[in-house]
């Protein structure tokens, strides 16, 4: 598992190709985030990345212990980018392999959509209307929750 | 043993109160993230408006997300965010 916090940029082929030496892995998942030059009608010309050092590792790696859990994952990086960053840049990475696809693909989608409500990363736009902090999304809430297995039927 | 807490701001919230850490005693009584978010709150000014109850702010309490009612100690390290927007 490699989980980092870091302002350069990544090389997302580089990565994918990490996880897939290993011959017991037949699928690599991976998802690439990145800056859009729109949001909520606005031009956005520049971003910055906040975040709460220790914690976001920490919150990352429950979060990828938890998709280790649920499905067959043979190695998982997840790269996110804190600081300045402009339309086209990459934000995030998630890159996961499994023996086969089914296990990679929904591992990836879960790990995307945990991170995006429970690591604490805030977004600040910068638009010609001046500087913005974005917003949360109930779509993201609602993404999330898809994944929140039935509660246990009590004995 | 220290009777403090180190508490952290971020974001829209670290902007408005204007500080991102601090050190403070916790005051008798304060034993819960809802009791010391309405004890900050109490120093007014920004603190009210940036930690209003109307506001919806997550929390942590040693690097973990908590709910409202969860306990704060001496010696620990909380924080105070808005609604988190990575990805």
């Amino acid at each position: 598992m490699k989980i980092v916090v870091q302002r350069e940029d990544f090389d997302p082929g580089a990565e994918i190709a990490a996880l897939a030496r290993e011959t017991a892995v037949g699928a690599v998942a991976s998802f690439v985030g990145l800056v859009r030059d729109e949001n909520e009608g606005a031009r956005v010309g520049a971003m910055t990345l906040e975040h709460y050092p220790g914690m976001t590792e920490k919150a990352i790696r429950a979060i990828v212990g938890e998709a280790m859990r649920r499905w067959q994952v043979r190695g998982c990086t997840v790269i996110h980018r804190v600081g300045e960053l402009k339309p086209g840049d990459r934000i995030v990475l998630v890159a996961v392999a499994s023996a086969h696809r089914g296990d990679a693909f929904a591992a990836c989608e879960f790990i995307m959509d945990y991170l995006k409500t429970r690591a604490p990363f805030w977004k600040k736009e910068q638009t010609a209307q001046g500087e913005r902090w974005v917003e949360a999304r109930a779509s993201d809430d609602a993404a999330a929750a898809r994944w929140q297995e039935p509660a246990r039927k009590a004995v | 043993m220290t009777d403090t807490i180190r508490v952290l701001y971020f974001a829209s919230v670290r902007e408005k109160v204007g500080c991102d850490a601090e050190e403070i005693e916790l005051p008798a009584g304060v034993t819960t993230i809802a009791a010391l978010r309405a004890h900050l709150r109490a120093r007014g000014g920004p603190w009210a408006e940036a930690l209003g109850e109307s506001r919806a702010l997550r929390a942590a309490v040693n690097q973990e997300m908590v709910p409202p009612t969860a306990a704060v100690r001496p010696g620990d390290e909380v924080a105070f965010f808005p609604p988190v927007t990575g990805g």
